[in-house]
Parts: structure tokens; C-alpha cells; sequence
């Protein structure tokens, strides 16, 4: 803070020009950040807005926007789910392994290789999804059709193919594991040390000092790291554009072919023979899901934020 | 260890003050054990390693919390159940990876040649041979240009967060959104560059820069992120020193602030550059497709090699020999080789910036 003051001062009332200069651009660049936002908002929502009242032959066998839309978002959410589902007890087991589990030698290599997994693009999952565990999973799904077809996720008639909505939530969930491990790691080895060994000394076993000291104080950031991992599992686009033969309505049936798309997946298959009027649907689309990922991510933020506060007091 | 031979100094009134453990070498037994139960019916009914590794993980997650029960009690055996199932958690993670590296090396090998990376797709007559030269071009280009564009805003907006608005309003809406925005859909960034572009120049638009624009709205927050993480690291002693010899505030940012974080900015940078090399979405909508080499991102269309993989295992074609791989396919293979390549060097080049030119802290 002193640092500022001088600074400011030594210009006796009058700050020199390359300082004036240099301040206003960094500002500059700071409020462009704030524009960009709004302008993703605005454009998207001046070529979008259209698209919310066509004609009803726009929408395919829908009559309305809404419910153009509905079957889609259904299909993001139903995805983004299973991803949650599959991912958040795996990356919270990874997360633990990392921080209080393995030595550091180990956990060292675990974690890099975790960050490697973040860093492969997309389409090479998608491409991977399609062609090594789609087929991979097409006898699981015939036995599961077989055993378990009165459970209604896994009534079938079982995909061939193994392209369904499962496949496609398996997929996203291997990429969103490095999101939700490495904050879940950070706030995990934030844990006081004293907490944890007061825990031991009480003569509480690893297990239980997790639950006494570490969760209760990981647990917004636990939260969070879900949340996070929630808003890429939305909007995640080629991966499931990829794995996904879609087809079909709302439906909760996780191993037939016929589940709706997502709203990424469904602009990525379709932008291409749209017509003008078509085009501005899909970017409608597109706006509901920047907000509701906008919405996400707010939230998770502001729980972060909030409970940062909290600590720094 | 140790407290347990204290009761047989006075075994006459052998009061143990520990409960009951498991031998230290109980884990390793029990996964011994384990492994050879499971490969009983792998030897008589025929079953796969896989079926092998899984059958006789689930038994050593087991065995191992029973056993523990009868020796230590339910506490004992929760903490090993817990155990087992975390090791577990890291194991079944990697599988998919290993999985994925493997097939990717394994089927885009063999297509790999000079041939298919100075090619285009471009082709004039059906027998010519075709590589990812084009893309290649397209992915170098569009990424230079993102990475020009949300360079200088990144920096100097981090620059605005830590030396001029630390902690006023503005900055933390700035730092909060930055973040929000991290969450983007990268669809999301493309549809925007799309309307940008489309309302400006017309329905049929697309050009390079375009994609450009996309990628570095995904950009610029993991650039200021990291950027502003680095310049808090400079010790407050540096600028201060150089406030003391009357450097103005602004040389005072350039010539010591900036040198001494400069190593952690270029791996954030280079880290960001990683992102979105593999990015596809955005491009798919606003940069295009096209099968000739296109080297001005202000005309025409321009392929990247995320969309030219996209593309080519929608379309594969029909396989030349029976049984053999589709010609798409290949292509598609090979390209996530290069990409996968291109993406892992450029995170090892950050790792090892960031280690050499490790921010020098003081002392």
C-alpha cells in the first residue's frame, strides 16, 4: 500500500506523461475485458433474439422455440449429469491420493499425469469416445438391457453402436476429472496442518481425520470444484457432437439411440446447412446456454469468493 | 511401532494402551492373495487380463476392510475401505488416458510421413496423396493471431489489477468476471466471433481472423489469471528500491516488475496457447473448411487441424482394401497425433520455461 503513495507522489500533483500513459492503457485493457463480456452478450443476443420467434417450420417438429430448445437443454443437463456423477467421486479420490495419501514422490507423477489429461484437445476424445469405447461399451449396454432393464435408465432397446447418451457422460466426465481434481488438491493441502494432526493425536484414523478436519474445511471449495466442472460439462461441444447419435426426445432411457442432443453438439451438427433464419435459431440456442453456464459459473465463483473472505479473516 | 513392545517390559500386567493392528505388511499380502485367487478362473475359464485386473482389485478391496474388521473393528476397516477405494479412484483415472495415448500413437503412427505433413488436402486428380499440410498452416495462423490479440490485453490488464486498482471496485469486478469468463463454452466464443462477423460483413462470412477472435476470448482470462498470479509474486522490496532512485511508476513496471516475472508470464502464455491449440468448435463455425493451404487470415476460408480431424471422421470415406482403415480415418488418426504432439511439447516447453526462469523471490 506505502508503495502507491510514493509513487503517486513524486509527480508533486502532476503525474508524469509516460505514467499517464501507461496507467490509462493498462485500464484500457482491464475495461476491454468488462466490453468483451458484454459483447459476447450483445451480439450474441442481436442475432439470437430472431431466432426466438421464426415461423414454426424452423423449429422441425416442434412448434415454438421453447420447445425447440427444451428436448436440447434436457440433453446438456442429462449429459453434463452422468459427467458429474462418474467424475466427482473419482476426482475427489484423486484429489485425496495427491494431498494426503501418497508420498510425494508419487504424488508428484499422479498429479502431472492428471494435468496431461487436461491438456489432450477435445476432438481426440471425441474421436477416441467413438472409436475405442463406444464399441467397448455396446456389450455392456446388451447385458445391461438383459439384467437390469427394469431399472428405466437401461430399459433399451440397447444401441448398437454404443453411441448413446452414457458413452457421451462417461467421455465428458474423463475430461472434466483435471478440473474438479486440481481445485478440490488446492483446497484439500490448504487444510491447516495443525487441524489435522489435533484429529490424529485424538487418535482418529486417517479416514475419520478427513472428516473432522479436511472436509469441513474443503467443503465450499469441494462445491465449487463440482460447480466448475458442471458449467465445462455444459458447454463441452465436440465430444459429445461426436460420440452422440442423436435422435429422439426427452427420455431418461441412458443406453438406446434415442436421446436428444446437446445445445453445443446440436450448432456443431447443424450450423452447416442452416440458412440465414436457421442459423439465428441455433445462435438462440446458444445464448440459453451462455447463460446458463454463465449462471453456473457465477455461482461457483461467488461460493469461492465468498469463503476466501471468510478464511482471510 | 515402538509402543507396542512397551507392555512386555511389564508382562505380568499386560495393559496394551494401542488397539490391535494389522501387520504392515497386510496391504501387500492381501493384493497377493488376491491376484492369484482371481487368476483361478482366468486359468479355467478362459477370462481376459482385464477381467483379471478387475476381478482382482475388487477382491483386495474386500478382504483387505474384512480382515481389518476382525483385527482392528469397524474403524479400522472403514479407514482401509476408504484407502483402497481413493488408490482405486487414481487407477481407474488413468486407464482411460493410457488408453487414449496408446490408440492415438497406435493408429496415427504408420500414417505419419513427410508426405502427409507437406501436403494439402488439395487434389486435382483422385490418385494424388494428400497430408495436413493446410491445417497445419491454418492452426500455426490462427492461434499466432489469438495469441497477438490477447497477449497485450492479458498483460496489461493484469498489469492494471496488481499495480493501479489493487483492491478497488473495478479490479474485483475485473478479477471476478476474468474468472466467470474461464467458464465460457468455447461454442459460445465461436457463435459470438460468428454474429461479430456475419452482421459485419455479410451472411456468408468466413475468414481466419474470425477464429482468431474466438480463441482469444478463451485466452485472454488463462492470461491474466496467470500473469497477475506472477507479478504478486515480485517482492514489494523491488519496486520500492526503484521508486527510491526516481524511476517513475511506469519504467518501474516495465524494467524490473515485468523482467522479473517474465519466466511465469511465458509459461502462463504458452500454457494458454496449449488450450486452445486444440480447440475445435469455434473455428468449425467461423473459420470454415477448405482442402487448399490458405496463408491470409483476413480472406478466406482456412481449415485447423482440430476441425480437419472433426471433418474427416464424419466423412471417412470408403477403405480401399477390405477390412483396412477408412482413408478419413487415417487422416484423422495421423492429425490427432500431430496435435496431441503439438499440444504436449508446447506444455513441456512451459514446464521447463517455468523452471528455468523461476521467479526470483528475494532471497
Amino acid at each position: 500500500m506505502a508503495t502507491t503513495v510514493v509513487a503517486e507522489d513524486t509527480g508533486q500533483g502532476k503525474p508524469r506523461l509516460g505514467d499517464r500513459v501507461f496507467s490509462r492503457l493498462a485500464l484500457v485493457a482491464g475495461i476491454a475485458i468488462l466490453v468483451a463480456l458484454a459483447a459476447v452478450f450483445i451480439f450474441l443476443a442481436i442475432e439470437g433474439v430472431p431466432g426466438l420467434a421464426k415461423p414454426a417450420e424452423f423449429y422441425g417438429e416442434a412448434s415454438s422455440f421453447w420447445g425447440y430448445v427444451a428436448p436440447l437443454l434436457f440433453g446438456t443437463v442429462l449429459a453434463a449429469v452422468i459427467a458429474l456423477v462418474v467424475a466427482v467421486p473419482l476426482s475427489w479420490g484423486i484429489a485425496l491420493t495427491v494431498s494426503h495419501y501418497a508420498p510425494k514422490r508419487v504424488a508428484t507423477p499422479i498429479a502431472y499425469v492428471i494435468d496431461l489429461l487436461a491438456a489432450v484437445p477435445s476432438v481426440v476424445f471425441g474421436l477416441w469416445g467413438i472409436s475405442v469405447l463406444a464399441p467397448r461399451l455396446s456389450p455392456v449396454y446388451q447385458w445391461l438391457e438383459e439384467h437390469a432393464g427394469w431399472i428405466p435408465f437401461f430399459a433399451g432397446p440397447a444401441s448398437t453402436t454404443g453411441r448413446t447418451i452414457l458413452t457421451a457422460g462417461i467421455v465428458l466426465a474423463i475430461m472434466i476429472i483435471p478440473i474438479i481434481t486440481a481445485i478440490s488438491r488446492e483446497v484439500f493441502s490448504q487444510t491447516p496442518r495443525l487441524h489435522e494432526e489435533a484429529a490424529l493425536a485424538l487418535g482418529a484414523t486417517r479416514w475419520e481425520m478427513l472428516r473432522l478436519a479436511v472436509f469441513p474445511y474443503a467443503r465450499s471449495g469441494m462445491v465449487s470444484a463440482v460447480m466448475l466442472g458442471l458449467g465445462r460439462a455444459l458447454g463441452e461441444t465436440m465430444a459429445v457432437a461426436m460420440v452422440l447419435s442423436a435422435g429422439g426426445g426427452i427420455s431418461f432411457n441412458l443406453i438406446s439411440s434415442t436421446n436428444p442432443a446437446s445445445i453445443a453438439s446440436n450448432i456443431a451438427s447443424n450450423y452447416k446447412e442452416g440458412t440465414p433464419g436457421k442459423i439465428q435459431v441455433l445462435i438462440a440456442t446458444g445464448l440459453v446456454l451462455f447463460l446458463v453456464t454463465f449462471l453456473v459459473n457465477f455461482a461457483a465463483r461467488w461460493v469461492v469468493q465468498r469463503s476466501e473472505r471468510r478464511l482471510a479473516r | 511401532m515402538s509402543v507396542t513392545t512397551a507392555p512386555t517390559r511389564s508382562a505380568s500386567r499386560s495393559v496394551s494402551f494401542t488397539a490391535a493392528k494389522l501387520p504392515r505388511f497386510a496391504p501387500a499380502l492381501v493384493a497377493a492373495v488376491s491376484i492369484a485367487a482371481a487368476a483361478l478362473p482366468v486359468l479355467f475359464l478362459g477370462w481376459g487380463l482385464v477381467a483379471w485386473a478387475i476381478v482382482a482389485g475388487l477382491l483386495h478391496l474386500v478382504a483387505l476392510p474384512l480382515w481389518a474388521r476382525v483385527v482392528e473393528g469397524s474403524r479400522g476397516a472403514t479407514d482401509r475401505l476408504v484407502t483402497g477405494l481413493v488408490w482405486a479412484a487414481c487407477v481407474i483415472a488413468i486407464v482411460p488416458l493410457a488408453s487414449l495415448l496408446w490408440t492415438v500413437v497406435d493408429r496415427g503412427l504408420p500414417r505419419i510421413s513427410t508426405t502427409f505433413l507437406t501436403y494439402s488436402m488439395y487434389r486435382t486428380d483422385l490418385d494424388q496423396e494428400v497430408g495436413i499440410y493446410h491445417a497445419l498452416i491454418g492452426t500455426l495462423l490462427i492461434t499466432l493471431f489469438a495469441a497477438i490479440i490477447s497477449v497485450p490485453i492479458g498483460i496489461m490488464a493484469a498489469i492494471y489489477l496488481i499495480e493501479y486498482g489493487k483492491g478497488n471496485r473495478l479490479a474485483r469486478w475485473i478479477t471476478f468476471l476474468v474468472d466467470v469468463m474461464t467458464g465460457i463454452p468455447s461454442i459460445v466464443a465461436g457463435l459470438f466471433a460468428f454474429a461479430l462477423f456475419i452482421l459485419i460483413f455479410g451472411p456468408s462470412t468466413r475468414v481466419g481472423i474470425g477464429g482468431s477472435v474466438a480463441l482469444s476470448l478463451l485466452m485472454i482470462p488463462i492470461v491474466v489469471r496467470s500473469t497477475e498470479e506472477m507479478l504478486r509474486l515480485v517482492p514489494d522490496e523491488l519496486r520500492e528500491a526503484s521508486y527510491a532512485l526516481g524511476v517513475p511508476k511506469w519504467r518501474t513496471i516495465v524494467k524490473v516488475v515485468l523482467p522479473t516475472a517474465l519466466g511465469g508470464i511465458v509459461t502462463g502464455v504458452t500454457l494458454a496457447i496449449a488450450r486452445v491449440v486444440g480447440e475445435t468448435a469455434p473455428l468449425l463455425l467461423i473459420a470454415g473448411l477448405t482442402t487448399r493451404t490458405n496463408f491470409n487470415v483476413f480472406a478466406d476460408r482456412m481449415t485447423t487441424l482440430p476441425v480437419l480431424i472433426f471433418t474427416q471422421n464424419a466423412n471417412p470415406g470408403i477403405a480401399e482394401t477390405p477390412g483396412g482403415m477408412r482413408p478419413g480415418l487415417e487422416i484423422a488418426w495421423g492429425g490427432a497425433l500431430v496435435l496431441i504432439v503439438i499440444v504436449m511439447v508446447l506444455n513441456l516447453v512451459a514446464r521447463i520455461i517455468g523452471r528455468v526462469f523461476a521467479p526470483k523471490t528475494g532471497h
